[in-house]
């Protein structure tokens, strides 16, 4: 991975520094459905563009935002109100 | 390395150990408070404390200038990680591994390279690294030493401006034909890793996917 331009995306790789800081588990590799069209995949498959003042994450079939994580200095917001579901892999 | 690219090896006390294909987000902070995070793929096989990143100079950018360029030896710098549990190889997977790389998206997949060899694995990897010039190829010496000397590692590099003198074939874009010779075909389950710029890795993970391999194989790792 490398320096970041503003008109280009990357994937849900990019988010498990972020996501790992909230959540126990690593949350990328959760599988995710999207509300705007019922699309499942893996969070690391998502577009995720980082030149936004927080980070916004897309579904990778129709573009619906699925995800926003917004990082202040002592507290950070996560919109999830383009997921239907995240289907999170534990130990068993 | 290359003209453009530089090996950063980092000692960490406590670090965890990573996984293959993992990542760390490197946070640079100005006097002014201004920060800036990117995320680099780590080179390296797991190593105690010690990783390596290899970071390409990106023109114009505001982190790799300062870590390929300025970064003395001996600096300290802010790492989150290892992240990402994703694009990562294990070692108990006993599927055969396709990797393809484009450019700098080598860094990830050559850790999962060196991970191979230091466990002993028998597991059979095909390397697919396409380059600009053969100035490009990261590596260059120590992949023609493990093509050698790993049993069970192929590499084959295309060059997508220019060749080396003598070398079979006129440079071009990897397409569907070149994946389909020399990575391992759908029949044979392998899992796909493929890291590289965005529309690159979009083209190819669409190839292999059109040659019937399940989209769920084929994983992918994209920067800007």
């Amino acid at each position: 991975m490398s320096d970041t331009h503003v008109d280009t995306h990357v994937d849900g790789n990019a988010l498990a520094g972020d996501l790992r800081e909230i959540f126990a588990v690593d949350l990328t590799v959760a599988t995710g459905q999207c509300s705007g069209c019922g699309y499942k995949g893996s969070v690391a498959s998502l577009r995720v563009y980082q030149n936004a003042p927080g980070v916004v994450a897309r579904c990778p079939a129709c573009e619906e935002v699925v995800l926003r994580l917004v990082r202040g200095r002592d507290r950070a917001w996560l919109d999830l109100r383009g997921t239907v579901s995240l289907e999170i892999p534990l130990p068993s | 390395m290359t003209a453009s690219a530089r090996s950063l090896v980092f000692d960490v006390p406590g670090w965890p150990g990573h996984l293959p294909g993992q990542h760390v987000d490197v946070r640079l902070t100005a006097e002014d408070g201004y920060s800036v995070q990117r995320s680099y793929s780590i080179s390296s096989a797991p190593d105690g404390e010690r990783f390596e990143l290899t970071v390409q100079r990106v023109d114009g950018g505001e982190v790799s200038p300062y870590l390929c360029d300025v970064l003395p030896v001996g600096a300290e710098v802010e790492l989150r990680g290892p992240v990402g549990g994703w694009f990562v190889w294990r070692a108990t997977d006993q599927a055969p591994v396709t990797l393809v790389a484009g450019g700098s998206g080598i860094a990830p997949l050559m850790a999962m390279i060196r991970a191979r060899a230091a466990e002993g694995s028998r597991v059979p990897f095909r390397l697919i690294y396409s380059v600009r010039t053969p100035d490009d190829v990261c590596y260059a010496d120590e992949l023609r030493r493990r093509a050698r000397e790993d049993g069970g590692l192929d590499v084959h590099i295309v060059y997508t401006r220019r060749a080396p003198e003598g070398w079979p074939g006129v440079p071009g874009r990897l397409g569907l034909a070149e994946l389909n010779t020399h990575a391992w075909p759908a029949d044979f389950a392998p899992n796909v890793f493929v890291c590289g710029p965005t529309g690159f890795v979009e083209t190819v993970s669409d190839v292999f996917v059109a040659l019937g391999h399940d989209p769920r194989r084929v994983r992918t790792e994209r920067f800007g």
